[in-house]
């Protein structure tokens, strides 16, 4: 009979499955008795939870290496998985880490939430090695339906409620469009397997790409941009990022994000990365509009979480510029970009949360007036981040910008990395304005201290990352360099 | 052969009666066991074709779980459906305009239809010979695509812990019944003897 599938480079997975569970199961049998208990029982399954998923990026990390694909083709684990799940269970570790507090404080402790993003993160590892279609579609929605779950988590409040509902809509039409493509694919290739459909376009076979699957592309694109909110795909972004928990905000900013450019880069560059000259017009108008618009939307924006989401939509389209180009430079831009765009998402989303004025959350940019006086850390953490994601040398955000731009126009696509520098100027501004806010705008109520113990690590570590990227970029450039070449190299 | 065309004939006409008595019957209970009806024809239709396992997933799934779930949105929920059905005569050119485009489209769409070549060549699972499909099935399901399988069954866990995260939880203003308290009821808790002089009230 058929032999058992080769289980090892699907571990770090596995184990996350079996981690969600128990945890699901110690939640369910402690007796929540009252309000302290259950607070008790979240915390302790989220201390768990964060705990757990450092264990597994050691075991990502023990089992990469060369490349393996198993259960038929429907699993790959090569060094470019391994460096997006590393991401993406530093993601959801660092968000765990900062929603202890606030879940606490606005009593919506439940353990349920550990569990769920758990289960958000097992999704987004399967989608990063997915080479099958189908396994693409089963761990997107995995992700995404944890995900509608823990936008509405505070269902008390009408936002939050308004939030999940709008994400919920929008998403499932992503999906839609989303299956509506592989099924074209499918039926005009009659494959769904990444190699496959590869070798199918190989070299001389590009030019026999029929128009049916080239609108099946088309279609998995759109879906696509959908999940990372590239415009004109993006109108869900900035309601879905005001309305949510905050913590939960400052998930939805990097880990799907992160997720779904992995799945554009294997799916673009993978399978129909011979087909380049048919989808690479597309991405250039997406990523140029998503630039434009992340720049010019964000300016009117009064609130911090509405400008966060813009400034996001921006983002995608700086990194997207890596994925036109469609070489190892470009992808490898991509990947450098992700990880620096990680820590200084969490750790301005950390210094977010810092904004509480006697106990309630404030989330105006002028609330964050006399924050200089009050939080002198916070303040140049926050300046700290907010110069990085204007591209400010020598912080991160400048560097990371560098490779992309760099691989564009080495690429000869000089009009795209003309555009992306003049909206990171124009960018600049709403970056700039909150710094000034911080430090010179009179105050006129004091917000409280002292932060939150966990907030202040983070804010710390991710602060740190960002200031000391120039001095040690070998870690996540090697890293992304190893991976990008294997992503090349069939 | 002629036993199998009748057969046809009889399953495709019931369904579609079937299914202009859902849009039509003015009880909606009863547009749900026409739905019903529709269901069971269907899946006469696919035991004609050879495809016996769609044919029960058909009846298990939608007559078991789908039909009984819309019966009980439709006796729960309390719509009025003569409201709903107003207008029906004033829309009916529109729809009946779309629904002739809808046709065509399909005519066409059927009439040019013919299978890729190389779709045949590369399909990754074959249909085998001399054996049933849900045989065939079952031996690609739980070998080839186990991955799938696993993975679709932690979608549903998820879907489920999603539904009750989001529906249980402390509400103000709830009544819940505890059979414990109103076993310990007393007939003096709750019960007064009053001596009404006739004709006077209380």
């Amino acid at each position: 009979m058929t032999e058992i599938p080769n289980m090892v480079p699907v571990i770090p997975e596995i184990f996350v499955a079996v981690i969600g569970m128990a945890l699901l199961m110690l939640g369910v049998f402690q007796k929540a008795a009252d309000d302290a208990t259950e607070v008790k029982t979240a915390h302790l399954v989220s201390r768990l939870g964060m705990i757990s998923l450092v264990l597994t990026m050691m075991l990502v990390a023990t089992v990469a290496g060369s490349t393996f694909n198993t259960f038929s083709g429907m699993f790959v684990s090569d060094p470019f998985a391994v460096y997006f799940k590393i991401l993406i269970l530093f993601a959801s570790a660092l968000t765990l880490a900062i929603s202890h507090n606030y879940m606490e404080n606005q009593g919506i402790a439940r353990f349920e939430y550990t569990v769920l993003v758990i289960f958000a993160t097992l999704g987004m590892m399967i989608m990063i090695s997915a080479s099958n279609l189908m396994s693409l579609y089963l761990g997107l929605e995995m992700q995404s339906l944890s995900l509608y779950v823990i936008a509405t988590f505070n269902r008390d409040d009408e936002r939050s409620t308004e939030a999940g509902l709008k994400y919920f809509v929008l998403g499932a039409v992503a999906s839609g469009m989303l299956l509506y493509g592989s099924s074209l694919v499918y039926g005009f290739s009659g494959t769904t397997d990444f190699q496959m459909l590869g070798n199918m376009f190989d070299g001389d076979h590009a030019p026999d790409a029929s128009l049916g699957l080239i609108v099946g592309i088309v279609f998995i694109l759109a879906g696509l941009s959908f999940k990372v909110s590239a415009v004109p795909f993006h109108m869900w972004t900035p309601d879905v990022y005001e309305g949510a928990p905050t913590p939960v905000t400052a998930f939805f900013s990097v880990g799907p994000k992160i997720a779904a450019i992995a799945l554009f880069i294997r799916v673009m560059v993978g399978p129909f990365g011979d087909l380049v000259q048919h989808w690479q017009q597309i991405i250039v108008l997406i990523s140029v509009a998503s630039m434009l618009l992340g720049a010019f939307a964000a300016i009117n924006q009064t609130n911090i979480k509405r400008m966060m989401a813009y400034s996001s939509i921006g983002h995608v389209g700086y990194a997207l510029i890596g994925l036109v180009v469609a070489n190892e430079a470009g992808v490898r831009g991509i990947m450098i970009y992700m990880a620096v765009y990680l820590f200084m998402n969490i750790g301005a989303f950390a210094c977010i949360l810092t904004m509480r004025r006697a106990g309630r959350m404030v989330e105006k940019i002028s609330d964050l007036s006399g924050l200089s006086k009050t939080h002198p850390m916070v303040a140049a953490a926050l300046a700290i981040f907010m110069f990085s994601m204007a591209g400010i040398p020598p912080l991160a955000g400048f560097f990371s910008k560098l490779y992309i731009f760099f691989a564009a126009v080495e690429s000869g696509f000089f009009a795209l990395a003309i555009i992306g520098v003049l909206s990171s100027v124009v960018g600049a501004f709403y970056y700039l304005r909150i710094i000034k806010v911080v430090y010179f705008d009179p105050p006129d109520e004091t917000l409280d201290t002292p932060i939150d113990r966990n907030l202040g690590y983070v804010i710390f570590g991710t602060a740190l990352i960002v200031v000391l990227f120039f001095a040690f970029p070998g870690i996540i450039i090697d890293g992304a360099s190893a991976a990008a070449a294997a992503m090349f190299t069939k | 052969m002629i036993i199998q065309g009748l057969t046809f004939y009889m399953f495709a006409f019931i369904a579609i009666a079937a299914g202009v008595m859902v849009v039509s019957a003015k009880n909606p209970v009863h547009s749900v066991l026409f739905l019903i009806l529709a269901f069971f024809n269907s899946a006469g239709l696919f035991v004609l074709m050879g495809a016996e396992f769609l044919a029960m997933l058909l009846v298990v799934v939608y007559v078991g779980a789908v039909a009984v779930l819309f019966m009980f949105v439709v006796m729960m929920l309390d719509i009025n459906f003569v409201e709903l059905r107003q207008g029906f005569l004033k829309y009916l050119p529109v729809g009946a305009v779309a629904g002739l485009v809808l046709v065509v489209e399909l005519i066409v769409v059927v009439g040019g239809w013919h299978l890729s070549p190389e779709a045949l060549k590369t399909a990754a699972s074959p249909i085998p010979e001399n054996v049933t499909n849900t045989h065939a099935l079952g031996a690609i399901i739980y070998t080839d695509y186990i991955f799938l399988f696993q993975a679709a069954g932690m979608v549903l866990l998820i879907a489920m812990i999603g539904a009750i995260v989001l529906t249980h939880r402390k509400r103000s203003g709830v009544k819940k019944q505890r059979i414990a308290d109103q076993l310990a009821r007393k007939p003096e808790d709750t019960l007064e003897i009053i001596d009404v002089e006739s004709g006077r009230g209380i």
